[in-house]
């Protein structure tokens, strides 16, 4: 196992009055797609967003490459080398397709190696280039989104949930696109859907009511049906 | 059948507005020459109102703050405006398009740099600590409004001060039988370059991607890997020297003013930016043109319907689109 790229200890976070996360530790190797799975309301998009500075731990660290990041502003995470893909999208609907993406570059301007590579995975968004983001489908919002993550090369990709509302059809383009993105970038994964998630992931954590309930490899968890219904009250057999 | 909506969308949208509500008036009115007068006067009123509406539209939808105290620029720049041109009376009274020129371009200048300078204080001193707190940010405000009022009554005195106009500025275009102040024409011409330049900065620039950007998602900018406080400032600084340009051009337009020039602009431009919708400099534009043309046609047709012809023109926008005409959020 390589050494984490991200590593979270002790982490807890408060929404206003509520506890959100316990005392959450969390290891991410680098490379791969590792995932976090739980039920709603479990604290996956709070563990996201506390990484990503939107939301402040109130305690523990948060390490990546060995840097604690835990007070660092959200812009500043983001220049690290972590992009964040919101389980809303967090698209500009008015701005078009290439504007979306322009603001997520450095400087305004485009490798066109790596565009070519973005149209090849995800080719609507070449069709719709100059269109507002508004127009663009459910489908094809998301994959903009994870297209503004890697217009760029990052080290750490974090997406929350991005199979929600989507065709089945879409999901599987999408299992496709993030394998050639881990190629070369780390992804955390957050995730219900655990078709889409065990397809894809090498790790995984399970979080239950904001504390870390499973870590392990995904490969454990897929052979290990008692595990699965105990950590997400589900087997594998009732997805499919 | 094409519906309405599509026929409508097809030839404009919400864009022909103005136009729609001119050509009633020409209907009511009935007078060519008044009408053309009561037009040219309520597309110059639009302008200067846009100036000091499109600020405020902009931090509003930038970081959802209210700020109340924005009319405080307004005032300050009108009697800063009034004073420069009081101390160079002697070339806004000559004859020389040059020397009025040159006493016009220096109190605007003098307006628009107090804006730039206060706008930057006031935002790191009055409105830093209240964000995302909408009643303390109301509260503390209108406070600044009335501290602000009581300074200008300190150094101005509580008398109306006569504000001259550059020479080539007082008279009027006569064509036919219509007659068109100059001085209007001039603010609706510079109102028109400040919403080419706001247009130009924020359709053709990186800033002004990230600005647009930012009014939609402030979070997902950050999260991009931008300082979206530090936009804010820029952007709260443009908007008070627009108010004081804006401040500076009324005090022109009304050739009398008071302490209280601000906080009577303030509804005006509350109402603009609602109609307009938050956020969007088109929104604002549509919003202030309106507004400036209602003014005018029911201060002429039915003067005592002046005040209130705004208030309805804002339900009835609100109950057709409930986010304003163009908000940069849908």
């Amino acid at each position: 196992m390589t050494d984490p790229i991200l590593e979270l200890a002790g982490v807890s976070t408060d929404i206003a009055q509520y506890h959100i996360l316990h005392d959450v530790s969390l290891s991410v190797p680098e490379g791969g797609v590792h995932v976090l799975l739980g039920r709603n309301g479990a604290g996956k998009t709070t563990t996201l967003r506390t990484i990503m500075g939107l939301w402040q731990a109130r305690a523990g660290a948060i390490r990546f490459r060995g840097d604690d990041i835990a007070a660092l502003h959200t812009s500043d995470i983001a220049r690290k080398g972590i992009a964040f893909v919101p389980e809303n999208m967090g698209i500009f609907g008015g701005l078009t397709v290439e504007e979306n993406m322009r603001l997520a570059t450095h400087d305004g301007s485009f490798d066109r190696d790596r565009l070519g590579r973005i149209y090849a995975l995800f080719p609507a968004l070449e069709t719709f280039w100059t269109k507002s983001a508004w127009s663009l489908s459910g489908g094809q919002k998301q994959m903009l989104a994870i297209a503004r993550a890697i217009i760029e090369k990052r080290d750490l990709i974090l997406i929350d949930e991005p199979t929600k509302g989507l065709a089945p059809a879409i999901i599987l383009s999408m299992v496709d696109a993030f394998r050639e993105i881990a190629r070369e970038t780390t992804i955390l994964l957050v995730e219900q859907n655990f078709l889409f998630a065990k397809s894809l992931g090498q790790t995984v954590a399970v979080i239950d009511d904001g504390r870390i309930a499973h870590t392990g490899t995904m490969a454990e968890l897929v052979e290990d049906a008692a595990l699965q219904t105990r950590l997400l009250s589900l087997s594998l057999d009732a997805h499919q | 059948m094409e519906s309405f909506n599509s026929v409508f969308e097809r030839f404009g949208g919400i864009n022909l507005l103005p136009a729609i509500l001119a050509l009633i008036a020409f209907v009511l009115i009935g007078s060519p020459s008044t009408w053309v007068t009561l037009t040219v006067a309520g597309l110059a009123m639009g302008m200067m109102i846009f100036l000091m509406a499109s600020g405020l539209s902009l931090v509003f939808g930038l970081m959802d703050v209210l700020n109340f105290g924005h009319s405080a620029f307004v005032s300050f720049g009108a009697f800063i405006a009034a004073s420069v041109l009081a101390a160079l009376a002697a070339w806004v009274a000559a004859d020389s398009v040059i020397l009025n020129l040159a006493a016009l371009f220096l109190a605007i200048a003098a307006a628009a740099l107090f804006g730039l300078i206060a706008g930057w204080a006031f935002e790191k001193v009055i409105i830093k600590p209240v964000y995302r707190d909408h009643l303390r940010q109301i509260l503390i405000t209108m406070g600044a409004l009335i501290v602000a009022e009581q300074i200008i009554l300190a150094i101005w005195g509580g008398s109306p001060i006569s504000v001259p106009r550059p020479h080539f500025l007082s008279g009027s275009l006569i064509i036919g039988d219509v007659s068109i102040e100059l001085y209007r024409l001039f603010a609706f011409a510079l109102g028109l370059v400040a919403y080419v330049a706001l247009y130009v900065i924020l359709n053709r620039t990186r800033v002004g991607l990230l600005v647009r950007a930012g009014v939609e998602n402030r979070e997902m900018v950050e999260a991009l890997g931008f300082r979206i406080d530090r936009l804010f400032v820029g952007v709260f600084v443009l908007g008070s020297a627009l108010a004081a340009i804006g401040g500076a051009m009324w005090a022109g337009y009304e050739t009398l003013i008071t302490a209280a020039i601000g906080s009577e602009m303030m509804i005006i431009v509350f109402i603009v930016i609602i109609i307009g919708g938050l956020g969007s400099i088109e929104g604002s534009l549509l919003g202030a043109l309106m507004v400036g043309l209602m003014g005018n046609y029911v201060a002429f047709l039915a003067p005592k319907m002046a005040l209130a012809s705004n208030m309805i023109l804002m339900m009835a926008i609100l109950l057709w689109r409930p986010y304003g005409l163009r908000p940069a959020v849908k």
